[in-house]
């Protein structure tokens, strides 16, 4: 046993290693003192779950899932999935959770495209655009998310008219304080035709930009990937379309005096809270593009200048690469943000997963417990997901280092 | 053979003194130029500028005639703000100055609201001190900051009858100071909280940093409206039934442990932009753990994250407005109660609460976010040395 390695081995030093009271030791004391956090926190887990039971009991409230298969008896407007009033709780949840999801979604392409114009305008050189996207940028990170959305839904959507008094919009859209209603669309028998061709398109123009892609980077060479897409996505459909006999027609919707019949109806609840939240997570991403295009030092732009390159050229190829790599975790954790946020919608009645789920169920069964650690649990689980694919593609993006 | 000597000064012109420096032209500076160039630079440029002149034209004079030109300023009750010959007048001032000890003090008993305007000058004296970097005792403010205003303030406002103060229940209480409470009571206790969760994440020793990972991780992953739900619901199931815990206390926690999970981070951010020859330096001065971090490393760390606290703290106040979902009675609840008063039911009386809110909230936000940002300057000149 050399003396070298007697310091680190700790308790495994033989007779040249000084006697140290454990205490002393860091080691020994290290053990101790996560032994004795082990024990508290135990000990908190235990005495909270020992009251919960006999207080449970106390108040005869039920545990477990059961509850689960039970009639929910509440109805709820807005569902992607068939809900009725026998419905069973579950159900009631997913209805919840899918509400959530949409409005996650929508507001996450929303607030990323008005995000990244706000971002850009706020770099402009031009005065008056500059000054306007720091107004928005200020304006509305300094005030409260849900006074913005309060104010969205009552302030704006309930002050609309009446549904006698609805705003009539060409093409069969009215808009009145029971929301926005739209022609709904009804696809005819050949409608998959168009639907399988968009789908072979998409394919087509993802395996077109691949090639593309390489070739450049072999070559040099540059190819039409905007116009192809275009072919390909756009006009291919659109042609099947018309070859198959136009098999696409729209319900309108019917105004009536106190109702409107048919179509689409977007509620105010939904609106109000993807407005409120498009419009501050986008006041949040634009900072984030901001601060990413200007991690891009200036050099950057001055060599591509000096190597020929045009201004959209260099913006495409060398400026914005770049400027993803500092953006990309930034931009999830406010795409993590705007799902939570998406949770505010408990307070303007849209029928999101908390609305619903530890809102209503939890008022009507009582099982707190239960009810708050699934709504957690769905929370945790979209988070951990939307991490793991971000670092999958920010680990594909990022600088490959020697 | 002739030569003629030529003085060369005679001849080629020589200048003796230096060319007056010229202006630069008239093109290039004055606010014509600035003009063209900040706005008319390019066809492109001049598209912008028409757009966005268009953009200023139809709302900057629109929210300049509702909040100040069009606005009703006194008035008694709605008779004051509704439509007039058919024109509808602008925000509605006259509501915010009828109902504005309500905003600031709730259901706070009249007699009692001294307590309140006493807890309020008490707060920025300690939020001055600790702010204003050359004031003089800076640690006894700290001192006055951490421990004295958050005892005094808990005797003050909720009563002492050793002093005299009757009792004031806090379901009482209300409006802006229940957010200057909620908002002080989280600052207060999430620094130290996320310092030590921070600390525990960095820990080498496996079962602390577990727990602090854990707790960090899954309170950043759910929504702060869970943690407050969860808080309203399962804290008193928790406790065992003699032991009742008060309303605002109960979003107090849940508060305080959603903020010091993010200042865990920004914290552990701090400690983590530190070269690690401080830690080895700290360490082969012999100083212990406790000693190396309170005097090498934390003093370093804090002072580079300052703006990031800072920025967590804004969160933390607009966080505040979530209490009104779990009935506490905020300042956005005393808004949302006023507003619906049919007192004063006039169309312009929820934009122009909404108005104030925002107003308020800005000032407190903006006011914070302007240090952080003088804070980040200061740093950076002191880092280019």
């Amino acid at each position: 046993m050399s003396s070298v390695d007697a310091p680190k081995a700790g308790g495994t030093g033989g007779d040249d290693k000084p006697h140290v009271a454990f205490w002393n030791d860091p080691e020994k004391r290290g053990y101790l003192f996560q032994a004795l956090l082990f024990v508290v926190v135990m000990f908190l887990f235990y005495t909270a779950a020992d009251n919960a039971i006999s207080n449970l009991t106390k108040q005869k409230i039920a545990t477990g899932f059961g509850f689960w298969n039970n009639t929910a008896g509440f109805d709820i407007g807005q569902r992607l999935i068939p809900y009725e009033t026998t419905s069973s709780y579950g159900r009631a949840f997913w209805v919840g959770l899918f509400n959530t999801l949409l409005v996650a979604g929508v507001g996450i392409v929303l607030a990323t495209i008005l995000g990244f114009i706000i971002g850009v305008a706020r770099l402009s050189k031009n005065f008056l655009v500059n000054k306007l996207a720091a107004i928005y940028v200020e304006v509305i990170r300094n005030t409260p998310l849900l006074l913005q959305l309060l104010f969205w839904y009552n302030a704006v959507l309930k002050a609309l008219p009446e549904v006698r008094d609805s705003v009539n919009m060409p093409g069969g859209f009215f808009l009145n304080n029971r929301g926005l209603f739209m022609p709904e669309p009804v696809f005819g028998a050949n409608f998959s035709w168009v639907t399988w061709t968009l789908a072979a398109g998409l394919m087509g123009y993802f395996a077109y930009g691949r090639w593309a892609r390489l070739r450049q980077e072999r070559s040099g060479q540059q190819s039409p990937v905007l116009l192809v897409g275009i072919g390909l996505i756009l006009l291919l459909p659109l042609l099947v379309y018309f070859v198959a006999g136009q098999p696409l027609s729209f319900n309108i919707p019917d105004l009536g005096r106190f109702n409107i019949r048919g179509g689409v109806q977007i509620f105010p609840e939904f609106v109000a809270l993807l407005l409120g939240l498009v419009i501050y997570t986008a006041a949040f991403i634009a900072e984030v593009v901001r601060a990413g295009i200007q991690a891009v030092s200036k050099g950057q732009t001055e060599a591509a200048y000096a190597l020929g390159l045009r201004p959209g050229p260099t913006l495409d190829l060398v400026v914005i690469p770049q400027a993803m790599r500092v953006i990309i975790p930034p931009l999830t954790s406010q795409y993590l943000n705007l799902t939570k946020n998406s949770s505010l919608a408990v307070a303007i009645g849209y029928p999101d997963l908390v609305q619903v789920f530890a809102g209503t169920v939890l008022n009507q069964t009582g099982q707190a417990v239960e009810v708050i650690a699934i709504t957690m649990a769905v929370y945790l689980t979209i988070s951990l997901v939307t991490s793991l694919v971000m670092n999958w593609y920010n680990s594909r993006k990022a600088l490959v280092e020697r | 053979m002739k030569s003629q000597v030529v003085s060369p000064a005679s001849k080629v012109y020589v200048r003796q003194e230096a060319a007056p420096v010229l202006p630069p032209p008239g093109s290039l500076i004055g606010p014509l130029a600035w003009v063209r160039d900040n706005l008319f630079s390019s066809p492109g440029n001049i598209l912008l500028t028409v757009v966005a002149a268009a953009l200023a034209y139809i709302s900057i004079p629109g929210f300049l005639n509702f909040l100040f030109f069009d606005a009703v300023w006194s008035g008694a009750d709605r008779e004051a703000c509704i439509a007039k010959n058919g024109i509808l007048p602008g925000a509605c001032w006259a509501f915010v100055r009828d109902r504005f000890s309500f905003f600031i003090y709730g259901f706070y008993p009249v007699d009692e609201r001294w307590r309140v305007d006493l807890f309020f000058v008490l707060g920025t004296i300690g939020v001055a001190w600790m702010l204003w970097l050359k004031a003089p005792r800076r640690d006894i403010g700290m001192i006055y900051f951490l421990i004295v205003l958050p005892v005094v303030s808990y005797y003050l406002l909720g009563g002492a009858s050793w002093l005299g103060l009757p009792a004031v229940d806090t379901a009482r209480w209300g409006g802006l100071m229940v957010t200057l409470v909620v908002a002080g009571v989280g600052i207060v206790a999430s620094l130290p909280l996320g310092i030590l969760l921070a600390l525990g994440r960095r820990s080498r020793l496996p079962v602390v940093k577990f727990f602090s990972v854990l707790f960090i991780e899954f309170v950043r992953g759910v929504p702060l409206i869970t943690v407050l739900f969860m808080a309203n619901t399962m804290l008193p199931l928790f406790l065992p039934d003699n032991i009742t815990v008060d309303k605002l206390l109960r979003a107090l926690v849940g508060i305080g442990l959603f903020a010091s999970a993010y200042m865990a981070e920004v914290v552990r951010a701090g400690l983590q932009a530190l070269p690690k020859g401080q830690y080895e330096g700290a360490m082969a001065m012999g100083l212990g753990y406790w000693q190396m971090m309170r005097l090498i490393i934390l003093p370093q760390a804090l002072k580079v994250t300052i703006p990031n606290i800072v920025n967590t703290y804004i969160g933390l106040f607009k966080d505040t407005s979530l209490l009104l979902i779990v009935g506490i009675f905020d300042f956005l609840k005393a808004i949302e109660t006023a507003r619906i008063d049919p007192q004063w039911a006039a169309p312009t009386t929820s934009p122009t609460g909404y108005a104030f809110a925002a107003i308020v909230y800005f000032m407190f936000c903006y006011g914070m976010a302007s240090y952080a940002r003088a804070m980040e300057r200061r740093l950076s000149v002191a880092d280019k040395r």
